[in-house]
């Protein structure tokens, strides 16, 4: 299957909502965060639904706990499901991470061991998640806090490994790979160069803040320079890929997310007038 | 370590601040773990801000502070949506301030207020399109996001001043204990004060009561011409609120 190329967006968020649906705002699709809309009724719903006459929508999740050691919540993937067949989504995606453990969510994205142990749990929860929402998913490379030791294998060989045994896109988050590779020392580069290219279906865009002792996956602050140059290096390998800025906190005018995303244009169609 | 095992010392860092279970993360694991507990706890504390600041207003900015740790220490989370987490939280209020129900009150109002935002849709029946009603075989079909809870006192005017930024009056005790009743009308979330009266009509006619045996039990405890009364009007009451989604004519049985 060719990969659908579907250009550049942003991630939708509340301050921007009325812009979005009372203009024409120059973005190829936005994405929204699953969970906020997995509701059974109300205005999310309605909103979500307004949005989707107008632009092409990706669902991103942050509670589907594919890495959990428990069974995946069937209860969680049919609401899922339910969002699905009701938008339509460009994409569907989460995280490789866990939040949920015998009864209790963290509602915080938490690190998983790089073992064989965790990649078969990890494939069979995306084998399951997939089965039950009658599509591919895109799973999204974290940011980290601590090395979980003896690692069987480096992140990009888990996520290479993932994507052949489940048939799974990935979403490749360039400031997941610069805060982890500043917080556990590992090189950017070779991050970039490992991961399998032919399954990146979409790329995130963000900020970062320097906490005490660690680089901090806050989503607060513009695209940094060396976001930049990351994607720059990344892009030629890609190809044509959807690439948005996502940004959760600390909001801007929506003028200001465009701008960054001009930048992203910029870029990306400077691979894609190499690739034609 | 299994996978198991890394997560439940995980889940004992998060919520218990287990030291043994950090330790077994390694030596270099203390900066990062405190960032997954500071993630972690800042998502909840957000969350309980965002939902109950008219309660905030009301206790005071170090009180609710107090109030949302103390939860957040009593109550993990378990659901896979934050939306779920604010249900507690008025259990909470009413342990902390056991001698102030109006506290309490004042959090399952929000607490409420919230959960109807995101009920199931329903749309109400309009009241002039039920002309040609039996009433006789009528039952009432409620809204899904009806709630009801204990009142004993006058929060709910003070809830209504504090969303206005006005100064809200003293607390007091109801004469008598009533209920508030939460739903949503079209998009709006919105709530009343009612009486034991209406609470038991309410709970009667939504577990299935027909309308004919409700104006028989409100003569029954009112009086012919004040039963019947009273039960009209609060099918009008009920009607211009929104809260009827249907009316059923069931058939007569004997």
């Amino acid at each position: 299957m060719v990969a659908p190329f579907a250009g550049y967006g942003l991630g939708l968020r509340k301050p921007h909502y009325a812009e979005f649906l009372e203009h024409r705002i120059a973005v190829d699709f936005v994405e929204v965060i699953s969970e906020n809309f997995m509701v059974d009724g109300g205005r999310p719903r309605m909103l979500l639904r307004d949005v989707r006459s107008r632009y092409p929508v990706a669902l991103h999740g942050v509670s589907m706990s594919i890495g959990s050691a428990d069974e995946l919540d069937g209860a969680y993937l049919a609401r899922l499901r339910a969002l699905i067949d009701e938008i339509e989504p460009l994409f569907v995606s989460d995280h490789l991470s866990w939040t949920r453990i015998e009864g209790f969510s963290s509602h915080d994205l938490l690190p998983l061991p790089y073992t064989g142990e965790a990649l078969d749990l990890v494939c069979a929860n995306i084998d399951r998640a997939q089965d039950a929402l009658g599509q591919a998913m895109l799973i999204e490379n974290p940011s980290t806090y601590i090395n979980l030791t003896p690692a069987e294998m480096s992140e990009w060989q888990f996520l290479d490994a993932m994507c052949a045994r489940t048939g799974c896109g990935l979403l490749l988050d360039v400031n997941n790979v610069f805060v982890s590779a500043t917080n556990h020392g590992f090189d950017a580069i070779a991050y970039l160069d490992g991961v399998p290219h032919d399954r990146v279906r979409q790329v995130h865009l963000a900020g970062h803040s320097q906490g005490k002792e660690l680089l901090i996956d806050t989503h607060d602050q513009p695209v940094p320079a060396s976001v930049w140059d990351l994607y720059a290096h990344v892009m030629p390998l890609l190809g044509p890929v959807a690439t948005m800025i996502e940004r959760d906190d600390d909001i801007p005018p929506l003028s200001d997310l465009l701008a960054e995303l001009s930048v992203a244009r910029r870029i990306g169609g400077r691979t894609m007038r190499r690739a034609a | 370590m299994t996978l198991i095992e890394l997560q439940r010392d995980m889940r004992a860092w998060l919520v218990r601040d287990d030291a043994a279970a950090g330790r077994r993360f390694g030596a270099d694991a203390g900066p990062g773990l405190r960032v997954y507990q500071n993630n972690y706890r800042a998502q909840l504390v957000a969350c309980l801000e965002d939902s109950f600041a008219r309660t905030r207003d009301w206790i005071g900015e170090e009180a609710f502070h107090h109030a949302i740790v103390a939860h957040v220490e009593r109550v993990p989370p378990s659901s896979w949506t934050l939306d779920a987490y604010p249900r507690d939280f008025p259990a909470t209020l009413a342990l902390l301030y056991p001698d102030d129900p109006d506290v309490a009150e004042l959090g399952w109002i929000e607490c409420a207020l919230g959960e109807a935002f995101v009920g199931p849709n329903a749309p109400a029946v309009a009241a002039d399109g039920l002309g040609a009603i039996d009433w006789d075989r009528a039952v009432l079909h409620f809204t899904p996001t009806l709630d009801l809870g204990p009142l004993s006192t006058n929060v709910a005017v003070i809830w209504t001043a504090l969303a206005v930024a006005e100064m809200p009056p003293a607390v007091e005790l109801l004469p008598e204990p009533g209920a508030i009743l939460v739903w949503r009308q079209d998009l709006v979330s919105r709530f009343r004060a009612i009486d034991q009266i209406e609470q038991q009509a309410l709970l009667a006619a939504r577990a299935g009561l027909s309308f004919a045996n409700l104006c028989e039990a409100m003569v029954a405890a009112h009086g012919q011409e004040d039963g019947i009364a009273r039960a009209g009007q609060l099918l009008g009451q009920w009607l211009a609120d929104g809260l009827i989604t249907d009316v059923e004519e069931r058939p007569l049985s004997r």
